[in-house]
């Protein structure tokens, strides 16, 4: 199986303080991985650095074979590389449908006077882009809340948006930034299983930043442990429940 | 299930270019025909030439163009400008420099206004439009891409900047390098009529002129409702939601501030054209840095990012300053024989209108629906809070 992204030796550095230290992390297509840690291991910071948030200090990322370390995040969104966030950030004002819209915003091609004119080839365009907003809506379960602003939707139905948000882009990678926070054991699990779905139906690999022990091993094929800015551990689930290092880093040293 | 919102059926399109039309049609009707009507009683006629004289509806209508174009950059995108007065400027030395004689050495007439034998360039007033504000919308982009990288407060200081740097060198331009480029204080004066085939509007003609701004105040509000609900303006929207997310999601941040900038220019320079035909020249002590705080009170005032709030806002606040507190002054100091200047309280005026507004009604007179959403539901948020803390 290849890796769709492969990011070699990656650091940030904020100031003195190393944030993330020469982390290697793959992503093999169709596969959902896991990055974990205590708070403040460096997962986010490592998320912003594939996004093209942060510019890594040293290493490089390889998105396909093409080198992505420097592009900046908007190209590397619209080649394919979707994200959601850890405190949700959608377009408040603006409707569940005009949210999408904004993601596929570099696929479409109206420009200044054809918006103006709006010329048939334009209003196609769009016509064509609603459908297909109305499309991943129903996918992901709020195609009902077209029409509604972002901001009035339930915690829940936010959380599917900016699913559906990153959907709209496209993409090959999707990464998901604790997207089970403030969900109860059930939501977890219906969460679980829609992952599961995405990869099937949508062909895509994903990339999970997550708390919920039980999520991230039910779900994961591989999971890789952070902790303070360093890879600790990689392996499969089990490997990881039984690996002394994690233990460790997640609950403090036994007393000898 | 919430429902489509009717602002995106097409009808709604026609109905307010019905609605804008007979407003317009009513008022150049009676600039044009009932004014100069002799059967017209003296005092209605006396009260009309001191509360709303028709050179004050034309410049109101100018202001509106301007706050259009401000409308686009604070409005939809977000961006504070500050310096929004160097396009009007920029706009005006278009028509300078293209409509009148300023360039005596030459002699160059395309479907110009004036005879063949007057020197100067003389282009025909619809093209120098078009060459205003495509020069504005450059110099938009010229300006934009080095400041727009800075955020909120700091890109404000840089517009602000900007917004004193192009007046003062067109106010010091007698020698600019060598090279006079605006007569400096002189200004230019008298620029060429505007040709609408049938006849030349001259500096009196103010029904006909009235009838030209309104069109092009029409053209700017289809321009930024089409644009408003296309594929730029909601990445504008998106931007001014959350700038990071809408980079995340493929919005390239640089470009899509660029074209607020150049559009929201555009307009500008469509503004300055008209202005200096409305005045008759360019004076470069009219391009002011309180002007740019003028415009930015009137978007404010009327609601940021609804067209129709900017257009009230405009004409409230052209009004205002330009007639109704001399008009105001007037009448008050003959009823009761007092002698107060009320036209220099004009921006005392001014400073309590924002603090008010800021204080009560934040969203604007005509306040965008989206925005109404919001300020609606903290109200119910803080009325519900009250209601538990006196459990």
């Amino acid at each position: 199986m290849s890796n769709v992204i492969e990011a070699k030796e990656v650091s940030v550095a904020f100031g003195g303080l190393l944030a993330v230290n020469a982390v290697d992390f793959n992503i093999p297509e169709r596969s959902v991985v896991s990055l974990i840690g205590p708070n403040g291991a460096g997962k986010t910071t490592f998320f912003n650095v594939l996004t093209g948030l942060y510019k890594p200090s040293a290493g490089s990322i390889q998105y396909n074979d093409r080198d992505i370390t420097d592009l900046p995040p908007h190209k590397i969104a619209s080649i394919g590389i979707a994200r959601t966030f850890q405190n949700i950030r959608l377009f408040g004002l603006m409707t569940a449908q005009e949210n999408l819209l904004v993601a596929m915003h570099s696929r479409l091609k109206s420009g200044i006077t054809s918006t103006i004119l709006r010329t048939p080839k334009q209003r196609r365009e769009e016509l064509a882009a609603e459908a297909k907003a109305q499309e991943i809506l129903d996918f992901v379960g709020i195609g009902k809340w077209t029409y509604e602003f972002a901001r009035n939707l339930s915690y829940g139905d936010q959380r599917r948006l900016e699913v559906a948000r990153a959907l709209a882009l496209e993409p090959k990678v999707l990464l998901l930034d604790e997207p089970t926070a403030g969900m109860n054991p059930q939501e977890s699990q219906v969460f679980v299983d829609f992952v599961r779905r995405l990869v099937k139906e949508r062909d895509l690999s994903i990339m999970l930043i997550e708390h919920d022990m039980k999520v991230v091993m039910s779900v994961s094929e591989r999971i890789t442990v952070l902790d303070q800015g360093e890879k600790i551990a990689e392996g499969t689930p089990d490997q990881i429940k039984n690996n002394p290092r994690v233990v460790e880093a997640y609950l403090g040293k036994a007393k000898e | 299930m919430a429902k489509r919102p009717a602002s995106n059926v097409t009808l709604t399109n026609r109905k307010w270019a019905i609605g804008y039309s007979i407003a317009g049609g009513i008022l150049f009707a009676i600039y044009q025909f009932l004014l100069p009507w002799d059967g017209l009683p003296d005092g209605i006629y006396r009260a009309v030439y001191q509360w709303m004289p028709p050179a004050a509806v034309n410049e109101s209508l100018v202001y509106v163009l301007m706050a259009l174009g401000l409308n686009i950059v604070v409005g939809y995108a977000g961006l504070l400008d500050l310096g929004y007065v160097a396009f009007w400027a920029i706009g005006g030395y278009c028509a300078g420099w293209f409509m009148s004689e300023f360039f005596y050495f030459l002699n160059v007439h395309f479907f110009g206004s004036v005879g063949l034998e007057r020197p100067g360039i003389h282009i025909n007033f619809w093209m120098v439009l078009i060459i205003g504000g495509f020069v504005c919308a450059l110099f938009g982009v010229l300006i934009g891409a080095p400041t727009l990288r800075l955020k909120s407060d700091y890109l404000a200081l840089v517009t602000l900047g900007f917004g004193e740097i192009i007046p003062q060198v067109f106010f010091n331009g007698e020698n600019f390098f060598g090279f006079n480029i605006s007569n400096g204080t002189k200004g230019i004066v008298v620029v060429d009529p505007i040709p609408v085939g049938v006849k030349n509007l001259g500096p009196f003609d103010f029904g006909w002129k009235l009838l030209v701004f309104l069109l092009l105040t029409a053209v700017m509000v289809f321009v930024s409702l089409r644009l408003r609900k296309g594929r730029l303006g909601r990445a504008w929207l998106a931007i001014r939601e959350d700038e990071l997310a809408a980079s995340m999601m493929g919005v390239p941040l640089m470009r899509t501030k660029l074209a607020s900038y150049a559009v929201g220019a555009f307009s500008g320079g469509l503004g300055g054209v008209a202005f200096a035909t409305h005045v008759n020249g360019v004076y470069a002590e009219r391009f002011n840095f309180a002007i740019s705080i003028f415009l930015l009170a009137m978007v404010v005032l009327g609601g940021m990012g609804n067209v129709w709030g900017v257009i009230l806002g405009a004409f409230v606040l052209s009004w205002v300053n330009g007639t109704g507190l001399v008009a105001f002054g007037k009448t008050f100091n003959t009823q009761f024989g007092t002698n107060i200047d009320f036209a220099s309280f004009t921006f005392l005026l001014f400073g309590l209108v924002l603090i008010l507004m800021m204080l009560y009604k934040r969203e604007g007179l005509l306040p965008e629906s989206r925005l109404k959403l919001v300020l609606n539901e903290d109200e119910l948020d803080t009325d519900s809070e009250a209601k538990k803390a006196k459990k």
